[in-house]
């Protein structure tokens, strides 16, 4: 196996509230080969937007280390590090301008970064809406006027901006409806193709996961208490956790629910 | 034959406000025999909250919001009950669960007071040691240990999963012959929503209460419901035995959120079209056993 692009080592974060520590991440290690899509999967509180945020350099590890393309990651950012590992949360709005318009937020992240020349960066916006499957044209109107998929995928473009080349993705899809939910995870796993990159995938709903990612790590209470690919996490759960998590999606089909009865029995 | 507990007719409803009038229901028409579990699916903005808050009444008191169409409730005309008799039904004869337990829980109170608060509406003046010996039993039957810590406690002291067992228990204090759930669990953790949502279907059965249960999530709807309806955009699109639907869904909308639906057994993501002409498609109905002449 070549260098992963990222690769956590006993990665930890303890935060101390009214007195007391609570470990939101315990001692994780995880390498994330490049153009792999690597899915953190728990329910809440398990620590995996936390997670998110060292890797971003939001928040500092207490403990542990994060490496990028080969280096420790300092913690402080340069640009270049910023640039190259970007985020994409569950709900867009919040982190668009409300009184901008999509252009213009889109034109800020090229300006932030400094790509291009000032008469480049409007064409470039044009351009990137349309990777993302907006019309170019939308880059005129107020967040607003979108609705949730086009907001998320205003916030993947933005993502994009800057030759981005691991997007973390927290709940990207969560707060959208099915079909809209499908057009997105479409869009996801071709831009993740075209461009070669790699995704932190973090989600609760375990059937996405299923078909969008290549390994999925399972976090319960800050700690990793499985990774597998993802054909066999599902297959052969080896975690009572995993097991417990997969039992409880809610399916539609005769096949989900025999594969669901084999992994409770498994269980038992 | 006895009358259905709720049975919606031709049930329209538009918004004015200030560019003109949004029509948002279309004509729907349900309806939920006495102890049935009725779904109410389809995607965000379709109408399913609306229908919610109409057979509560509360869309009604709205200014602004134009309803028409016939409501029934065990037979009577809702629309021609005088106010304070159709006020007198809510958290008794129907009542409702939300979506978020901690927030439509009143932060101020115990669970116990809210509880007495509750019951004194199906039974005025009813003394606190009635109210707190039936409040036990039925946090004991939606599975609270301790029920008396949990009468005692405020509900921010309760996870989420507690308080959502604890609205359940509450919305059938008063044996309601309807309970709406409005997203009952959504912002739960998925192995508390699913031990929960299998609760809720076991106390609903003993205490015989019909509920209309709405959802955006197919599979919660399969493990849910006895009957299903799919809204799109204000108008019934689909209706049958759940089996039915699930297993040969007929309206090319049902078809598009069944594809779209990821699986756990894998296959990928189709890609699904948000909009289609298709969608308006007439309804598809599936024949009920009682319809298909079976009828018990
Ligand atoms: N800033 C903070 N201060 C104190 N505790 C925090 C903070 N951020 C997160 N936590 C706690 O850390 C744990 C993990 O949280 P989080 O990473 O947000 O989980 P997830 O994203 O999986 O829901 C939780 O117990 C949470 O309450
Ligand atoms: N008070 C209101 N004023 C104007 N429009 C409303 C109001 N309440 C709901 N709507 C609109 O009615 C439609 C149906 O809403 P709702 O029943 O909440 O949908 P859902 O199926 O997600 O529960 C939506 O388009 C919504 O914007
Ligand atoms: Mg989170
Ligand atoms: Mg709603």
């Amino acid at each position: 196996m070549t260098a992963p692009l990222l690769a956590l080592q006993n990665l930890s974060k303890t935060f101390r509230s009214h007195g007391h520590a609570v470990h939101a991440v315990q001692d994780v290690s995880i390498d994330v080969a490049a153009g792999e899509c690597l899915a953190i999967v728990g329910e809440s509180g398990s620590g995996k937007s936390t997670l998110a945020n060292m890797v971003l350099g939001i928040l500092a590890p207490s403990a542990g280390e994060i490496r990028y393309d080969g280096q420790a990651l300092p913690a402080r950012r340069t640009l270049a590090h910023r640039r190259a590992l970007q985020l994409v949360q569950q709900n867009p709005l919040s982190a668009l301008n409300p009184k901008r318009s999509i252009g213009a937020s889109l034109r800020l992240a090229f300006d932030v970064h400094r790509i291009g020349d000032r008469a480049g960066r409007t064409a470039r916006v044009g351009a990137l809406l349309e990777d993302v499957g907006l019309p170019a044209d939308f880059a005129q109107r107020p967040p607003a006027a979108l609705s949730g998929g086009q907001r998320q995928r205003v916030a993947i473009a933005r993502a994009l901006a800057c030759d981005s080349r691991l997007l973390v993705l927290d709940e990207p899809t969560s707060a959208l409806d099915v079909l809209v939910q499908s057009r997105i995870l479409r869009l996801l796993a071709d831009l993740r193709a075209e461009h070669g990159l790699t995704y932190l995938f973090i989600s609760h709903d375990l059937a996405v996961v299923r078909n969008i990612a290549d390994r999925v790590a399972v976090f319960e209470k800050g700690r990793m208490v499985e990774l597998a690919p993802t054909d066999r996490l599902f297959t052969a759960p080896e975690h009572p956790y995993t097991r417990r998590l997969i039992s409880a999606v809610p399916v539609i089909t005769e096949d989900e629910i025999t594969m669901r009865d084999q992994l409770a029995h498994g269980a038992a | 034959m006895t009358d259905p507990v709720l049975a919606l007719h031709d049930l329209r409803l538009a918004f004015k406000g200030f560019t003109g009038t949004t029509e948002v229901l279309h004509g729907l028409s349900l309806s939920i025999d006495r102890g049935e579990r009725v779904a109410l699916v389809g995607e965000s903005g379709s109408g399913k909250s609306v229908t919610a808050r109409i057979v509560l009444g509360l869309i009604q008191e709205m200014r602004g919001a134009k309803v028409s169409g016939r409501l029934r409730f065990q037979g009577q005309d809702l629309d021609r009950l005088p106010k304070r008799a159709r006020h007198g039904l809510r958290g008794t004869a129907m009542s409702m669960i939300f979506q978020d337990p901690t927030s439509s829980l009143n932060p101020a109170y115990r669970i116990g007071t809210q509880f007495r608060e509750v019951l004194a509406r199906g039974t005025p003046g009813i003394t606190a040691e009635a109210a707190t010996a039936r409040a036990t039993a039925l946090l004991d039957e939606v599975a609270i240990p301790q029920p008396d810590r949990v009468l005692a406690a405020y509900p921010f002291q309760l996870s989420g999963g507690m308080n959502q067992r604890v609205m359940i228990a509450m919305a059938l204090a008063n044996e309601p012959a309807l309970l709406i759930a409005d997203e009952p669990g959504t912002a739960l953790d998925v192995t508390v929503q699913a031990q929960t949502l299998r609760l809720m279907r076991r106390v609903v059965e003993q205490h015989g209460t019909a509920v209309l249960f709405i959802s955006h999530n197919l599979g919660v709807v399969r493990e849910f419901a006895d009957r299903t309806y799919v809204i799109y955009r204000g108008r019934i699109v689909e209706h049958g035995p759940t089996e039915a639907v699930f297993h040969t869904p007929g309206h090319p909308y049902t078809r598009a959120l069944m594809a779209a639906q990821p699986r756990i057994t894998g296959g990928g993501v189709p890609e699904i079209a948000e909009r289609d002409a298709q969608y308006g498609d007439p309804m598809v109905v599936h024949p009920t056993g009682a319809a298909a002449g079976a009828g018990a």
